[in-house]
């Protein structure tokens, strides 16, 4: 049997949240859930893990840090010594106060620009990415659940349609996936 | 949910003041030279560090007061009970800085004497703001004010509780932005005051931001440690872990103003290298190299690399644990400001300033504890009291 993708519609989030725990009291699993904003307290509920994206962000942040470190050290001490206001220019640690500010800024910039990278990559919402959400509207005032039967063996098609429509959705649209 | 002490901490805090009184007295035995001075810069130290910490609660509270925060009633009873302990930090000071004044600046603040006044042109050139009348002046005033303040704040969260409704909040509002003008002067000017006086010839214009911000970080280390004891107990069932979460983001992040702060003024005079600024540093690096960057260390990388994560900072052990350690170490920077700045390589640290930190930490929590008594821990009514109960992140 072909998998079936079903998009339920909703027009208020508080409606789709308390539908989603009725259904996940049920059994059933949901996909994702598609919204125009971040709906508070919705990943505990339909099973979402915790992002690691803060994670990636700190050894960015390391990375940057590094960075700067080995940079600076190479420029000012190795390379070409610098007289930074008359102050020994032979060694990375006497002179490492002058360094602190620019090891912040670039750990920061590091950490900012690479989190942001990761997050359109992972969400795969780079430029010029075709969109994943199932209906335009999802960008302006409308909610949307979405729910695979392959997830949900134990259903079938026509059970989650009914389960569905008892929690106050105002669409239903359904899609085959091969 | 009226909260009564414990046996318990009736037991902890009568042991802490009778070990620290015992421990004073030991240690006035053994004074050494400049007796007067080593008492009287550490009872400057500790009526300040005390003082500053019921300060950083009060003006915590007229923040949220002004900025018209939810989430932070169920944890206002705790803030106002630290910020209780105002009339009796202010005795104490005053009485120190009435003993000072009355031996003539004590070698502590030297502007005061006369006799070093006459040979010293710098100081004679601050003789306008820094005179004994002017002093006490600003001293009263400040001290005035924040005690109008407090009375009335505490007033009003009372009355609030009886009558609820929303004229309180909007009264509050008011006045907690008016405290707020009027903090943003004197938390700079009594740090001149009190702290930067005592190295008269030196200053530094962040110095009372710098002092502020610990002092502030001081408080929000006392508040949550306050509500864990209280929830330990069972008295704040409506606390969860994100209030507890959103103070921990306040303890780190007011880790990182002050860091911030003694980084920018250490970094602007270690590069500019003018002699009348570095005297403050070559005092406290040549004699107290270990204990200076030892409690820069402590107070910046501690609650930075231990916080940091989500977790931790919902962890009643972790968060104690720092925020014990970091509530150490700020007393150690104000310890360093005040006696390093007033002996130089004479001051010594011994029993007799344990034993005094101990005796006034005492004191403080017991006078914490007795306010905690004195009104319902959780408000009966407030605005937001019930997006406080649900709050979460």
């Amino acid at each position: 049997m072909a998998e079936k993708v079903i998009y339920a519609m909703y027009d208020d989030d508080d409606v789709l949240k308390d539908g989603a725990k009725k259904l996940v009291a049920k059994g059933i699993k949901v996909a994702d859930v598609f919204s125009p904003f971040p709906v508070h307290g919705i990943d505990p509920i339909i099973g979402v893990k915790n992002t690691r994206l803060g994670i990636m962000s700190f050894l960015y942040g390391l990375g940057g840090l590094t960075l700067a470190t080995i940079g600076m050290r190479y420029f000012m001490i190795v390379d070409w010594p610098m007289n930074i206001g008359g102050k020994p220019s032979f060694s990375y640690l006497e002179n490492m106060l002058a360094f602190i500010p620019i090891s912040f800024e670039f750990t920061v910039l590091c950490a900012a620009h690479f989190m942001a990278l990761t997050y359109l990559i992972v969400n795969r919402t780079l430029p010029g990415m075709p969109a994943r959400n199932p209906d335009p509207r999802t960008t302006d005032d409308k909610f949307v659940m979405e729910i695979r039967t392959s997830d949900n063996t134990g259903f079938s098609y026509e059970e989650i349609e009914g389960m569905l429509k008892e929690t106050g959705i105002i669409e239903l649209d359904q899609k085959e996936v091969k | 949910m009226e909260f009564k002490i414990s046996n318990k901490a009736k037991l902890v805090t009568l042991v802490l003041i009778v070990t620290g009184a015992l421990f004073t007295g030991i240690g006035a035995m053994f004074l050494g030279d400049h007796a007067a001075q080593r008492v009287l810069t550490n009872g400057l130290t500790n009526s300040l560090f005390f003082l500053f910490i019921s300060l950083g609660a009060l003006f915590f509270l007229a923040l949220q007061y002004a900025t018209e925060t939810a989430w932070y009633v169920m944890v206002k009873r705790i803030i106002e009970s630290v910020a209780g302990y105002l009339p009796v930090g202010i005795l104490f000071l005053v009485v120190v800085l009435a003993i000072i004044t009355l031996m003539d600046g004590a070698h502590i603040y030297i502007w005061m004497d006369q006799n070093v006044v006459e040979h010293d042109a710098i100081i004679r050139g601050k003789a306008a703001y820094l005179n004994k009348g002017f002093f006490w002046f600003r001293t009263v005033a400040y001290l005035l004010t924040y005690y109008l303040f407090y009375t009335g704040f505490r007033k009003r969260s009372l009355e609030e509780d009886k009558v609820g409704g929303t004229d309180i909040h909007f009264k509050n509002y008011k006045k907690g932005a008016l405290f707020l003008v009027f903090f943003a002067v004197f938390s700079s000017m009594q740090s001149w005051d009190w702290i930067m006086s005592i190295d008269v010839h030196w200053f530094s214009t962040l110095f009372g931001w710098y002092v502020f911000s610990g002092m502030w970080v001081s408080a929000m280390v006392t508040i949550i440690l306050v509500t864990f004891y209280l929830k330990k107990l069972g008295y704040l069932p409506h606390v969860n872990d994100s209030h507890i979460h959103d103070i921990g983001k306040w303890v780190f992040a007011i880790s990182f103003l002050w860091s911030y702060l003694w980084f920018s003024q250490y970094m602007l005079i270690w590069y500019a290298n003018m002699p009348e600024e570095v005297t403050y540093y070559v005092a406290r690096i040549e004699d107290y190299k270990i204990l200076y960057f030892g409690m820069f260390f402590i107070n910046f990388a501690f609650p930075m690399l231990i916080l940091m994560s989500r977790d931790a900072k919902r962890n009643v052990g972790i968060m104690t644990f720092v925020g014990l350690v970091i509530i150490a170490g700020h007393w150690m920077d104000l310890y360093l400001m005040v006696t390093v700045g007033s002996m130089g390589p004479t001051s010594h640290f011994g029993i007799f300033e344990i034993g005094m930190a101990l005796l006034m930490l005492g004191v403080f929590m017991r006078i914490v504890l007795i306010n905690l008594t004195k009104a319902p821990v959780s408000p009966l009514n407030h605005p937001y009291l019930d997006e406080s109960i649900h709050h979460e992140i």
